[in-house]
Order: C-alpha cells, then structure tokens, then sequence
C-alpha cells in the first residue's frame, strides 16, 4: 500500500477510535450540570451522590479522550503536512481558538469536578461542573468549525501559485461562518447528547433489569430521556438542514448519498438500498418518488445534480456514503422512536415494568455511537476526493518527508494500542458498574425531604 | 541583531511563552513522574502521584495550545517539524497515550502486578517525553537538513547524535530536579524527607549536564552565542539562570520550598529564553544551507491572522491564567488522599 492509503487509514482509525469518547463526554457533561443543579435545588444528598457516581464515568472517558485528542492534532502535521502549510493560516487559527477558549476551560474546572468535592463549597463545585460542560461543546464548536471551512471554505483568498498556494483568512467571522458551520455544529453536538444520553440509560436500565439500585438507576433514565427526547428530534432538524446545505454547497455529496447519477427533477428518497457503482444502479431497494427533490427544495420539480454532472475525477466513492448515510438516518429514526416510547410509558407511569424495554435500553448505547461514526463517514468520505473541497486533493496534502515504512509502523502501533485502550476502557467501566453508586439507595429521603 | 517589533517577532516570543508555560507546568508532573519509581511504597507511590493528579492534565493543555498556536502562525514550521520528526513525534504520542493511561488507571484496581505495570508504563513515559522534548530542541539548536520546498531531507537516525541526546538527558536531569522540589512542597514527613534528598542529588546531575551542555554549545555550535556578543545586556539571562539555580539549595536548606520551586521555574524560564535568543529570528535552522531556515517570516501566516491571532490571544490569556491560579489556589498545600484520588 503507498503512503496515501496508509496516512488516510491511520487518519481515519485514530478518528474514529477517538471520536467514540469526547460525544460521551459532552453528553454526560450536560446530564451532570442537570443533576448536580437538582442537588443545588434541593440539597438532597441523594443527587449530590448520582452526580458522583457519573463523574467517575465521565472521568474515565474524558482521560481517553484527551489522551487520543492530542493524537489528532499533531497528526495533520506529521502525515498531511502539504494540506497544513496549505490551511495553516485558516484552519490553524480555529484550532489555537479551541486550544485557548476550551482545553484550558475544560481541563482546569475538570480538576474541580473530579478532586474538588471538599476543596470548594457545592455552588463553585456546581461552577465548575457547569465549565466542563460547557468548554468541551466549545472545543466541539470550533474543531466542528475548522472542518466545515474544508467543506465549504469561505472568507478567504488563495496566494501564491502551485506548491507554494497557500490559503489565507480574508474575513475570519465569514471563515467561522462558513456556509456549513452553525447546521454541522448543531448537528454534532446534539449527537453527542444522544451518546452520552444514552450510556446513562443503557447502564441504568441494567439496574433495574438486575433490580439494584433502583432510586438511582430511575431517576437517572428520566434525566437523561428528556435530554434524548430533545436532542433526537432537534437531530431530525438539524439533520435535515445540513442536508439542504449539503445539497446547494457539495451537490457531489449529496448525489452519493443517495447515489442520484443523472441530473433530475422529482428525485427518488431511498429507505435502503445497495449501489452498484459500475452500472450506476441500486439494487434490492425501497424508495419513495420525488421525496427527495421535496426534501431539499420544499417542491418535487427541484432539481437535483447528478454524479455524472461531475469529471469522474471529482466524484466521491458512492456506495460507502451511501450505505453510511442511510444508516445513520434510519438510527436517527429509531431512536426518536425509543425516546418517544420511554416519554409515553413514563407519563403513564409503567416504563419501568416494560422489561422489553428495559433490554432494548440496555443495548441503545451502541446505537448513537454508530450514528456518530458513520455520519462523520458520510461527511467525510463524501467529501472526497477533495480534503479541502474543490481546492486541494487529499492526495495532494501529503507529507512529502513521509514514506510508506514510517507510516506503517505507526500505524500498526495505533491499532494494538487503540485495541488495548479499548479492552481496558470497557474493563474499567464494567467494574464500576458493578461497583456501582455509593451508598445512594440507603439514603430514604425523597426530593422535599433535604437530607443535611 | 536586527530586531523590529513587528507581529512576527510577537508571535515568535508568544510561542516561546507557551513553551515555557508548558515546561514549567508539565516539566514537574513529567519529574514526578521520573522520579515515581524510586518511591518504593504503594501509599507514597499514590501521594506523588495524587500530588499531579488534579493539574497533569491541563498542564498538558499548554502543549496542545502550543502546537495548535504554531500550526496557525508559522504553518510551515508546524508541517516541517512534524513531519521531519514523524518517527520521534510518534514515539512522544504513545508515550503521552501511555502516561495518561497509567495515571487514570494505576490505582483503579488493587492487584500488585496491575499497579507495578502501570507504574513502569508512567515512569518510562515521563522520562522519554522529557527526553524527547530534549532531543527536539536539540535538533534545532544544530539544525536539520532542508530542501528549497522547506522540506526535511534528513533520516530519523540523523536526529540522533551525542550531541541531542545531551540536550535529551539534560531535560531530563531538568525536570527531575523541578519535580523533586515540587514534590517536596507537596508531600508530608518521610516521603518528604525522602524528596529533600532527593532535590540535592538531581541539582548535581542537572549541573553536570548543564555545563557539559553549554561547553559543547559553546565549542560545536557557536551561532547560539551570535545575539549575545551582538547584545551583551542578553547576557543578564545567564546570569540570572545562574542565580537561580544556585538559590535552590539555599532555600530547601532553610525550609522554604515554594521559593525553591519558584527558583526552579526561573531557571527554566531562563535557559528556554536563552535558546530562544540563540536561535532567534530562526525556528528551524537548515544545517545545509543557512538561506533554507525557516525563520519568523519565511514561515508565518499572513499579517492578517497573525493579527487575529493576537486578539484571541489576549482575550484568552486573562482567562487561562485566572484558571490556572485559581486551580493551583484550590489545590495548594500537602497532599490528602481520599475516595476520589488515583
């Protein structure tokens, strides 16, 4: 395999890996501000102890993250060094942003959240909750929007020409801005709710399905079904919004995700589908006509651009995206449907009798993270062949010092230390699990009933 | 020297200060972590390492901060460096992968194999990315092997010479010295003691490595010295890195630690600024041919984000030193273990 291949995979593994834990860190982040401000509210100890146990939690997967952020940042110097010298002057400054407004934010209040508890008085321990929470949707703000200018670079100019072509900030509030930013951003941060939503649920239905800690485990799935409720229906919006900027500032992405080859009014929505890149068709598939033309236009005569349209140099891979795209969607879908069923049942005051639900809960974890994954799938492999859109190739944003043997050896290294990592983190977090909280279920008081 | 206070120049300075931001900060979370495995008991194993446990990480922001500062300012030294060093920066990766791994899980399980693993992992890895850090300015004191497209035409092995590797160790000896007086403030009764011995052995192992590292500068690599025969008032830095490491015996001799420790961060602050007025206008100084170094104009982003970058930075910079005062302020005195710590 030539260095090409291999720098897009080690880029493409060390994302990925790295990608399954700030979202759960984001989404308990936001549930941790909800319930320790209960405790705020109503002194109950009770609270103040769930917010610890999910603190752990969020300690655990807040240490991977960090440890395998680093990663992603010096890798755009060592392996795509072309592409740095070419969007340094862009993109760099988005990423000093994050450096100085959210790492420093997140990791100095971290120390309070998790060490604090009997340095500082419940309300700055609240403060701080409140920080991490928030620096870390910031670091998702502007890394979101270091990579919506690669999508839909804006407020710039390019200098210089050939090797030497670099690009330059012209408007920095057009370059944050930019065409795709705030529905990427949006879009992002809501799926990190449902990730992080959704190991809350999945661990607390295990409580009651093995029938301990069962005050904790209840009042815990409530927090977090309001956050899923929410942030699955805000993902539709979000969703279907970027789509529409997808389908007016990257017509080739749009086209294969729903593998549109021919330009054409009254274009097909797709349910499923497999695509046959070299006859231009789908197979084994279910669509619904015109939806899709009405989906982005609010009018089945809108026309949408067809992959043909397009130098088959300038085309993206179609069944990848595809694939990726409809799948995220049809898990957007399904946990709406969850979100809606635990709400119902709730307001009916049965939910935890439904012991199917109970165990579809308990495995609901994965499906947000697999969301996650293949909706980045879907921006980025669809984003190719460029890595920044019509501008530079990713072929072309390689580091020229870099050979083939280098970059195997380090990948290699990632992939045994990733699998690793991931073995320990799944140990770790099933022994606390099975730990559990402290001692919460023998406090009796209720909420009116302050403890202390 | 030819010194115009332009943004540029700024940029460079502001680099340097996040470099030495994070050598202070870091450097004695990275000397603790050297010095880990001389600490032979559990408990004490956990006062040091609980002594870093709340600030590692944000120490380690000022690295990220750094990297993601250079990327935006001076891309080409970003891109040049890294993907120059690709092998070595790896290497610091996993290592850096490794170290916050073994903090965070050291103490989650009792087995003794488990917490002696982790414990070697931790150690090792503190002292390669000091030793590594080293080796990289190392690199940029001697210069690298560049072609006209700002490129590094050099090997990995080619980074490695008697001459870094002194750089690497002297980093080393550096932040054990810092860590131990760190340690020292932090720790209570035998353990401290312990330290207290401790500072004085690594002061002599730093001071031998220092001379030899300045005689060698000095003979090998005189352009490093240029600036201050130019400008003989840079050489009150000298001095004063002098007196500061001097005054670190002193004041562990009288008992007053944090002075010693703030000693300690002088003299660090003190030998990054020298090395920045050596290399200075240069980042990376092309071995090869002089005319290929990538200095603070050949490499930078235009005038228009460096300007941007200022702003952030100054808007920024109040709020990261209120927190990090305010964290170290809440965490201050001797270390308690409790049910939360590592």
């Amino acid at each position: 395999m030539d260095v090409e291949i291999l720098s897009r995979l080690q880029f493409a593994f060390t994302i990925a890996f790295h990608y399954i834990y700030p979202p759960l860190s984001i989404g308990i982040g936001i549930i941790l501000v909800i319930m320790e401000g209960k405790y705020l509210k109503t002194k109950d100890k009770f609270y103040e102890n769930m917010t610890k146990f999910w603190v752990k939690v969020f300690a655990l997967t807040f240490a991977i993250g960090v440890a395998t952020g680093i990663v992603m940042e010096f890798e755009f110097g060592t392996n795509w060094s072309t592409y740095s010298r070419f969007v340094g002057d862009v993109f760099g400054s988005a990423l000093a942003a994050e450096g100085i407004f959210a790492f420093f934010l997140e990791s100095g209040f971290l120390a309070v959240l998790v060490f604090g508890w009997d340095k500082v008085g419940p309300k700055m321990h609240f403060f701080s909750t409140l920080m991490v929470s928030l620096g870390s949707m910031f670091s998702a703000v502007w890394i979101v929007v270091a990579n919506s200018w690669q999508q839909t670079p804006s407020g710039f100019h390019i200098v210089g020409e050939g090797i030497n072509a670099r690009a330059e900030i012209t408007n920095f509030w057009d370059m944050v801005f930019n065409p795709s930013s705030v529905d990427r951003v949006s879009h992002v941060i809501s799926g990190a709710w449902l990730a992080g939503a959704f190991l809350i649920i999945s661990i607390s239905a295990y409580y009651i399905v093995k029938n301990r800690h069962i005050r904790f485990a209840k009042s815990s799935i409530k927090i977090a079904l309001i956050v899923t409720l929410i942030a699955s229906l805000f993902q539709l919006f979000t969703g279907h919004k970027s789509a529409v900027g997808v389908s007016k500032n990257q017509p080739a992405k749009l086209a294969a995700m729903e593998a549109v080859f021919e330009d054409q009014t009254n274009a097909q929505l797709y349910l499923f589908g497999w695509v046959n890149e070299d006859k231009q068709e789908v197979n084994f598939s279910v669509a619904l006509p015109g939806i899709l033309s009405y989906l982005i236009g609010f009018d089945t005569e809108t026309k949408v651009t067809g992959l043909n349209s397009f130098k088959e140099e300038d085309r993206p891979p179609v069944n990848i995206v595809f694939q990726a795209y409809h799948l995220m969607v049809a898990i957007g879908m399904a946990l709406i449907a969850l979100s809606i069923l635990g709400v119902f049942f709730w307001a009916r005051g049965t939910i935890f009798k439904q012991k199917w639900l109970m165990w579809i809960f308990i495995f609901s974890v994965l499906l947000p993270q697999i969301a996650n994954q293949v909706g980045w799938i879907t921006a980025e492999v669809g984003r190719q062949p460029w890595i920044v859109y019509g501008l530079l190739r990713t072929s072309e944003g390689l580091s020229k010092a870099v050979n083939a043997d280098q970059v195997w050896f380090s990948l290699i290294l990632f992939t045994l230390i990733y699998i690793g990592l991931f073995i320990l983190f799944i140990y770790l977090l099933n022994e606390k699990i099975k730990h559990g909280p402290e001692d919460v279920d023998e406090i009796p008081s209720e909420i009116g009933h302050p403890k202390s | 020297m030819e010194f115009t206070f332009d943004l540029n120049t700024i940029w460079f300075f502001l680099i340097g200060i996040l470099l030495i931001g994070y050598s202070i900060l870091d450097g004695f979370d990275l000397g603790v972590g050297a010095l880990h495995l001389f600490v032979k008991d559990d408990t004490e194993r956990r006062i040091m390492l609980n002594s870093i446990g709340p600030v590692w990480d944000g120490n380690e922001v000022w690295l990220v901060t750094g990297g993601g500062a250079l990327f935006a300012a001076f891309p080409h030294v970003y891109a040049t460096v890294f993907s120059g060093f690709y092998s070595a920066i790896m290497l610091l990766l996993f290592m850096l992968i490794f170290r916050a791994v073994a903090i965070e899980f050291r103490s989650k399980r009792p087995m003794r194999w488990w917490r002696q693993m982790w414990d070697v992992a931790f150690s090792i890895a503190s002292i390669l990315i000091a030793f590594l850090a080293g080796v990289a300015v190392g690199n940029l004191i001697t210069g690298i092997p560049l072609n006209s497209e700002k490129e590094f035409i050099g090997t990995f092995w080619s980074l490695i010479n008697p001459y870094t590797v002194l750089v690497g160790v002297t980093t080393v000896a550096l932040f054990m010295m810092h860590g131990a007086i760190y340690g020292v403030m932090k720790t209570e009764n035998e353990l401290h003691n312990k330290l207290r011995g401790w500072v004085n052995n690594s002061i002599i192992f730093f001071i031998i490595c220092y001379i030899t590292t300045t005689m060698t500068t000095l003979i090998y690599y005189p352009h490093m010295i240029q600036h201050f025969k130019e400008v003989p008032a840079l050489f009150v830095l000298a001095i004063l890195n002098m007196l500061a490491i001097a005054n670190i015996p002193r004041e562990i001799l009288k008992g007053k630690d944090f002075f010693a420790f703030l000693s300690s961060c002088a003299s660090i602050a003190a030998l990054l600024a020298l090395f920045a007025f050596g290399v200075f206008p240069n980042f990376v100084i092309a071995s090869n041919n002089p005319e290929l170094s990538l200095n603070i104009y050949n490499a930078a982003s235009s005038q228009k984000t460096l300007n941007i970058m200022l702003i952030i930075a100054l808007i920024g910079i109040p709020f990261v030193l209120a927190y990090t005062i305010s964290i170290y302020w809440i965490f201050r005195g001797k270390v308690k273990l409790n049910n939360m710590s590592y």
